[in-house]
C-alpha cells in the first residue's frame, strides 16, 4: 500500500545539506504493521515526516519516491497534500502534553478533522465524536468532548490523540513513539487499543520506536535503521530468533536482562558516526565486531537470507554465540543486616494553597509514610510510575525537600531538621545523580570545574594542585580521557555526560549514590556502558545505589533489593529475587505483567488495570489500590492494609496476603 | 602660551572610572585563560570587530569630550589670572573653527547663503529682499557661488586620496607586524579579524576626513536655528549620549540582576517583596517620576548656585541627576525578565546537584544562576541604551531632559522636530543627529551580538 523507494532526506545546515535518512526503501502492506526500530538521530523520525512531507523548515527532500497506493505523494501540490495528511494517511506524536492545543476543547479539536475530510458538521460531527472517543476507550465520551486537555491525564490525552487521527479514516496510520511518554500499565492500554484498531479497520501502520518490547508486541515485520539506513528488515519471527546483522544483534545483547545478573552487558564501542562525516563504507563498521577490510570501501548491498528477511552486511556469519567478550562482574556480596541508611515513615506533604491570602486547603501526599533501609554496598531499587512519588523520596532522603514528617538515619545519625554545617557535612555521605544529563550539568562551566565543586562546597581537597589529580583520577575511573577537563558539557554525548555527573556525585566520596532514573533519556547500548560503569563502581567502592527507575529490565539486572511504590507509599518490598520472581501486590503483579518484554513468546497472563494512577492530593480511601485492582474486595475499600510479612526481607501492604 | 585650569566635572571622572575599570577588566581577562579564549572569539568575529572599530571612534570623541578646561583670559602682568566662564574641552579646542565659525540662523549643507530671506540694505542700490550670504560657509569662493560642487568634490578627492594613503601606511604597519609574529600566515587568516577593521578604518578615514576637511569651507551638515554647526554639535551629542547610555545603565543594572534573581532563586516573601516594589514602581506613569525627580532637582540646583562656579557644571549635575533617576525607574523591565529565567533556572538539575553538594545560595547565584542569565542581560543592555538615548529625546521635549545648554542627541532631534512643520523643510538636523544615533546604535547591537556568541559555549562547536 504504502511504497518508499530510495528516501533521502537533508537537513540544511548553512551551505551544505546534510543527509539525515539516506536511501531507504521500504513497504507496508493493508492491515501490516511496519517498525521502523533505532537509537536516536538515525532518522526515524525524519522518515515519517518526510513521507507526510511534514519536515521542519530546514528539512529538504532530496530524492526518492513516495506512493500511497500508486500515487506518487511527493509530487503532489501542497493543497493536494492536505486532503492526505489526517485523511488518508494521519499521525500520532511521542507527547501527548504537548501534541493537542490547550485552548480548545476535545470535540473541536476532533471535529475540525472532520469537518475538513468528511464534511460533517454539526449533530451529525457530535455523534461520529462520541463513537470516535467510545471506540479509543474513552469513558462518559458526551462529557470529554466539551473537556480541554489539561483536564485529561497522559493516557486519556493520547487516546484523543489517536481518536484525532482516526477521525478521517486513514489507510496508514503513523505512530512516533506512541507511548515513550506514558506509564508501563498505560502503555499496555494504548498498545492494545492499536492493535485492536488496526486489525478492525484493516490499516497499515508504520511505527517508528526505540523498544525493542514494543516491537516483539506490536510489529509484523521490523527494519533497523542505523545513521540513517536501513540495515536490516525482517518479519518479527525472523527478527527475534535470527537478527542478521551485527548491529542488530548487539542491541538485544545490550539489553539488561534478568538472565544476565553478574555479567557484564555487551556494549557498542564509539558513537554513530555525525551527518557531517558519513564514512564511505559501511556506516556501522567503525563500531562492528565482525568488521572486515572490505566494510570500510565498500557499502554493502541488500543481501536476502531468508524469505523476506533482508540485511545489508558483508558478514555472512551466523548469530554470535553466547561471546567470551562477555565476563563476570564481581559482585560484593554483602550482608543486608547492617544497614547504614534507614528510612522511617518519611511523609513530604506539599500544601496546595488558595485565594487571597493563601490559605492552605489541602496537601499532595507525594510521599505518605516510606519506611526504607539500605545497606553498604547494595543496590535497592524504588520502583513506580511517574508521579507515584519516588524522586521525592531521593529529593527529601538528601533533604533538598524537607520532609514533613519521619525520620532519616544515616549511620545512626539523624538527618531531618539539621541545618547549616552539620547538614553539609552529612551531605558527604549521599550524591544524587539526575536523569536528564543534559539539564544536569551547568553548560557554562567546564567539565573540570562541573567535577570539582562538590570538593570545594564540602571541603573535601583544599589543595589546588590535589584537586586537580583527584579531578583526573576521577575522570579515568568513568572512563573518560582527561583533556576532558577543559571542555564544556555540550561537547560531549549523553552518554559521556552522564558519566561525568556520576564523577561529580563520586567526587566526595559518597557512600550512598541516589541514582534518579540515570539511564531513561538514554539510548540502550549506551544504557548499557552507564549500567556497566555503576556495577563496576559498586564492586570497587562499595557505594550503595538507590535506584530510583521505572524500568523493570533495570531493575532486574542490577537490583538487590526491590520495593514498589504506588501514590506515595511502598505497596511492597524485599529481595530483588523474591518480588520479581513471586510478586504478591495485585499492583507489582500487574505491573510486572504489563512491561513488554522484547521475546516472540513473552505473552503470558497478562494483566490489564484499568485507569490511571490517582491524584496524590485526593488519595482514595482505603487500600490506595482498590479502584484499579482487578482482587479488590470491601475491606480494601475501607482500611489501608497493614504491612505483612511474607518472609524475613519480604513485605506485602496487600489484605489478600497473610 | 595662554594658560588654562583644569575642570573636573562629576561625569567625567564616571567616564574616566569606567576606562580605567575596562583597563581594569581587560587586565584581569589577560590572565585568564579561558575569558582570553573568549574575547579572542570576539576578536575573530568580522562584525563584531568592525563594529568595535566604529565604537571605538565614538568612544574616542567622548573621550576628547571628557578633558575639560577653561582657558585664562588675558590680564595685565601682576594681577592675579583670571579664567574664562565657558568651560571647553579638548574636542572644543580640536574643533575650534567649527565652534566659533558661526552663521546668523538656518543654512543648507555646503550652501553659500542662508535659508531664509532678508532684507538686505545694499549701498546705492537701497534694500533688497534676497538670501544673504554666509559669513564662513563657502568664504573662500568668493564670487565663485555656483562652483560649490566642483570646489566641494575635487577637496573631497584631495582629501580622500590623503586619507587612503594613511590608511595604506595604518596598514603597512599591520602587516609587517603581523608577518614578524607568524610569516606565514595570510592577513585573511589571521586569528584577530585585522581585514574587517582595517577596512572599516579605511571607511570611517575615507568619510571622516574628507567630511572635516571640508568642514574648515563649508558648514557640511548645515547650520541649526541659531547658526550653529551641525556637525559640532552632533559631536558634542556623542558625549551625551554615551554618559546616558553608560551612567544609567550602570545605575539600572546592579538593581535590576540582584533584585531579579534573588527574588526568582529565593521565592516567598522575598519574592513577594521585590514584585511589589516593583509591581507599584511600574504603576507609576514613567514620564511623572521622572518628571517630579528632575523638578525637585531643579529647585535643589536653583536655590544653591553657590556650588557651581561655571554653567557647564550646573549643566553636568542635572545630566548625572537625569541619569541616575533614569535608572532607578527603568530597572523593571529586565528585573522582570531575570525573575522568570531564574524561575526556570532553579528547577534544573544542575543548580539541584549543586545544592546536594552543599553549595551556598550565594555561590550558587554567583556560578550557575548568573553566567546562565548573562545573554538576556547583554541583550537588555544593549536595547536600553538605544532606548535610554530615545528617553532622552522624549524628556528634553516635556522639558525636563538635560540642560538647555547642553547638546544632546536629543535636543538636536527635538529642535529639528519643530523646523519639520515648515516650507521649505529643514531635514539636515534631523537627518544628522538620526544618522549619528543610528550608526552609533547598531555598532553597539552588532558588538553585542558578537561579545554573546562568543561567550557562549554551546555556540561554538
Amino acid at each position: 500500500m504504502l511504497k518508499v523507494e530510495n528516501l533521502r532526506l537533508g537537513f540544511t545546515a548553512g551551505k551544505k545539506t546534510l543527509a539525515a535518512v539516506d536511501g531507504i526503501s521500504f513497504s507496508i502492506e493493508k492491515g501490516e504493521t511496519f517498525a521502523l526500530l533505532g537509537e536516536s538521530g538515525c532518522g526515524k523520525s525524519a522518515t515519517a515526516q518526510g513521507i507526510m512531507r511534514l519536515l521542519p523548515a530546514a528539512g529538504r527532500i532530496l530524492e526518492g519516491r513516495v506512493s500511497l497506493e500508486g500515487e506518487p505523494l511527493l509530487s503532489l501540490s501542497e493543497a493536494d497534500m492536505r486532503a492526505y495528511r489526517g485523511g488518508r494517511m494521519a499521525m500520532i506524536f511521542q507527547e501527548p502534553a504537548t501534541s493537542l492545543n490547550p485552548v480548545l476543547t476535545v470535540g473541536r479539536q476532533i471535529g475540525e478533522v472532520l469537518e475538513r475530510h468528511l464534511d460533517l458538521r454539526g449533530a451529525a460531527a457530535t455523534e461520529r465524536m462520541v463513537d470516535l472517543l467510545r471506540q479509543v476507550g474513552i469513558a462518559d465520551p458526551e462529557r470529554r468532548l466539551t473537556e480541554y486537555p489539561f483536564q485529561l491525564s497522559g493516557g486519556m490525552k493520547q487516546r484523543v490523540m489517536i481518536a484525532i487521527a482516526l477521525a478521517g479514516e486513514p489507510e496508514l496510520l503513523i505512530a512516533d513513539e506512541p507511548t515513550t511518554a506514558l506509564d508501563v500499565t498505560v502503555q499496555a492500554q494504548i498498545l492494545d487499543l492499536l492493535a485492536k484498531i488496526q486489525v478492525d479497520r484493516g490499516m497499515g501502520m508504520l511505527l517508528i520506536t526505540h523498544d525493542l518490547g514494543v516491537v516483539a508486541r506490536m510489529a509484523h515485520r521490523i527494519g533497523v535503521m542505523y545513521a540513517g539506513e536501513l540495515v536490516e528488515v525482517a518479519s518479527r519471527e525472523e527478527f527475534f530468533t535470527q537478527p542478521r546483522h551485527p548491529y542488530t544483534q548487539a542491541l538485544f545483547e545490550a539489553l539488561p536482562e534478568i538472565s544476565r545478573r553478574g555479567l557484564k552487558l555487551t556494549t557498542i564501542p564509539g558513537q554513530v558516526p555525525s551527518l557531517a562525516a558519513m564514512p564511505a563504507g559501511c556506516r556501522f563498521a567503525d563500531r562492528c565486531s565482525h568488521v572486515m577490510p572490505v566494510c570500510r570501501e565498500v557499502s554493502p548491498p541488500w543481501r536476502e537470507v531468508a524469505n523476506g528477511h533482508t540485511v545489508r552486511c558483508h558478514w555472512q556469519g551466523e548469530a554470535a554465540e553466547e561471546s567470551a567478550t562477555r565476563h563476570a562482574v564481581t559482585e560484593l556480596d554483602i550482608d543486608p543486616g547492617k544497614s547504614f541508611l534507614q528510612v522511617a515513615d518519611l511523609k513530604v506533604h506539599f500544601p496546595i494553597r488558595k485565594g487571597f491570602l493563601q490559605r492552605t486547603v489541602g496537601h499532595v501526599r507525594a510521599v505518605d509514610g516510606v519506611s526504607l533501609a539500605i545497606s553498604a554496598g547494595r543496590t535497592l531499587a524504588l520502583v513506580g510510575e511517574s508521579g507515584c512519588g519516588k524522586t521525592t523520596v531521593g529529593k527529601a532522603l538528601l533533604q533538598l525537600i524537607k520532609p514533613t514528617a519521619g525520620s532519616v538515619k544515616l549511620g545512626g545519625s539523624e538527618l531531618v531538621g539539621l541545618k547549616g554545617r552539620r547538614l553539609r557535612d552529612a551531605r558527604r555521605h549521599m550524591q544524587m545523580i539526575f536523569q536528564d544529563p543534559f539539564a544536569s550539568l551547568n553548560p557554562r562551566l567546564r567539565v573540570g570545574e562541573i567535577i570539582a565543586e562538590g570538593m570545594g562546597a564540602l571541603g573535601v581537597e583544599t589543595d589546588s594542585a590535589a584537586r586537580a589529580a583527584a579531578v583526573a583520577a576521577l575522570l579515568q575511573q568513568v572512563g573518560l580521557a582527561s583533556e576532558a577537563i577543559d571542555r564544556y558539557p555540550h561537547e560531549f554525548s549523553g552518554g559521556q555526560r552522564q558519566r561525568i555527573a556520576i564523577a561529580r556525585a563520586l567526587a566526595v566520596q559518597p557512600e550512598l549514590l541516589i541514582c534518579d532514573e540515570p539511564t531513561s533519556a538514554l539510548d540502550v547500548s549506551v544504557q548499557a556502558q552507564i549500567l556497566n560503569l555503576l556495577k563496576k563502581l559498586q564492586a570497587e567502592l562499595g557505594v550503595a545505589y538507590l535506584f530510583i527507575t521505572h524500568n523493570f529490565a533495570v531493575v532486574e539486572y542490577l537490583a538487590h533489593d526491590v520495593a514498589v511504590m504506588y501514590l506515595g507509599r511502598i505497596v511492597e518490598q524485599g529481595r530483588a529475587e523474591e518480588v520479581l520472581r513471586s510478586p504478591r501486590h495485585p499492583y507489582t503483579q500487574a505491573l510486572l505483567s504489563a512491561v513488554p518484554a522484547p521475546h516472540l513468546d513473552s505473552h503470558t497472563e497478562l494483566i490489564r488495570l484499568p485507569g490511571e494512577t490517582p491524584s496524590p492530593a485526593k488519595p482514595p480511601s482505603g487500600c490506595h489500590f482498590h479502584p484499579r485492582c482487578p482482587q479488590a474486595m470491601d475491606v480494601c475499600r475501607l482500611n489501608y492494609p497493614a504491612v505483612t510479612g511474607v518472609s524475613a526481607t519480604h513485605t506485602v501492604n496487600c489484605h489478600l496476603v497473610g | 602660551m595662554m594658560g588654562f585650569q583644569v575642570v573636573v566635572l562629576w561625569s567625567d571622572i564616571l567616564i574616566w572610572l569606567l576606562v580605567a575599570a575596562g583597563v581594569g577588566v581587560g587586565v584581569l581577562i589577560a590572565k585568564t585563560p579561558p575569558l582570553l579564549a573568549a574575547w579572542r572569539r570576539v576578536g575573530a568575529n568580522r562584525v563584531g570587530m568592525a563594529s568595535a572599530t566604529v565604537l571605538l571612534a565614538f568612544i574616542l570623541i567622548g573621550l576628547l569630550d571628557s578633558l575639560h578646561y577653561r582657558a585664562q583670559l588675558e590680564s595685565k602682568p601682576g594681577q592675579k589670572a583670571v579664567y574664562a566662564i565657558e568651560v571647553l574641552s579638548v574636542l572644543d579646542a580640536l574643533a575650534a573653527p567649527l565652534r566659533s565659525r558661526n552663521e546668523k540662523t538656518y543654512s543648507a549643507p555646503f550652501a553659500t547663503r542662508l535659508y531664509a530671506k532678508e532684507t538686505i540694505d545694499l549701498p546705492g542700490q537701497g534694500t533688497v529682499r534676497d538670501y544673504p550670504r554666509l559669513k564662513h560657509g563657502g568664504k573662500h569662493l568668493g564670487e565663485r557661488e555656483d562652483e560649490v560642487a566642483e570646489d566641494a568634490a575635487f577637496t573631497a578627492f584631495k582629501a580622500g586620496v590623503l586619507a587612503f594613503i594613511g590608511w595604506l601606511g595604518v596598514f603597512a604597519a599591520v602587516a609587517t607586524v603581523n608577518r614578524k609574529k607568524s610569516p606565514k600566515l595570510k592577513l585573511r587568516e589571521a586569528a584577530f579579524a585585522w581585514d574587517a577593521v582595517l577596512l572599516t578604518l579605511l571607511l570611517i578615514l575615507v568619510f571622516a576626513v574628507p567630511l572635516f576637511w571640508l568642514s574648515g569651507y563649508y558648514h557640511v551638515f548645515g547650520t541649526d536655528k541659531v547658526g550653529q554647526d551641525v556637525l559640532y554639535q552632533i559631536l558634542k551629542s556623542v558625549r551625551t549620549g554615551l554618559i546616558i547610555g553608560l551612567v544609567t545603565t550602570l545605575v539600572m543594572l546592579p538593581m535590576a540582576v540582584l533584585l531579579g534573581i534573588v527574588a526568582g532563586y529565593f521565592r516567598g516573601w522575598v519574592d513577594d517583596l521585590i514584585q511589589y516594589i516593583y509591581t507599584v514602581l511600574n504603576s507609576i506613569p514613567g514620564v511623572l517620576l521622572i518628571a517630579a525627580a528632575v523638578l525637585m532637582m531643579q529647585v535643589v540646583i536653583d536655590t544653591n548656585p553657590q556650588w557651581f562656579s561655571t554653567a557647564a557644571e550646573r549643566a553636568d549635575l542635572r545630566l548625572l541627576a537625569l541619569c541616575f533617576i533614569l535608572g532607578i525607574t527603568s530597572w523593571t523591565g529586565l528585573c522582570r525578565l531575570l525573575r522568570g529565567e531564574t524561575l526556570k533556572l532553579r528547577e534544573l538539575e544542575y543548580i539541584q546537584a549543586a545544592q546536594a553538594f552543599g553549595v551556598s545560595s550565594w555561590r550558587i547565584i554567583v556560578r550557575h544562576i548568573l553566567p546562565n542569565l548573562m545573554h538576556i542581560v547583554i541583550i537588555a543592555l544593549v536595547m536600553d541604551f538605544s532606548g535610554l538615548v530615545l528617553a532622552e529625546a522624549v524628556l528634553s521635549y516635556v522639558g525636563i531632559g538635560v540642560d538647555p545648554t547642553m547638546t544632546s542627541f536629543g535636543t538636536m532631534i527635538n529642535n529639528a522636530r519643530m523646523e519639520l512643520g515648515r516650507e521649505p523643510v529643514v531635514w539636515w538636523s534631523l537627518v544628522a543627529a538620526f544618522s549619528a544615533m543610528f550608526i552609533l546604535v547598531l555598532a553597539a547591537n552588532l558588538f553585542a551580538d558578537a561579545v554573546r556568541d562568543a561567550f557562549d559555549p554551546r555556540a561554538v562547536a
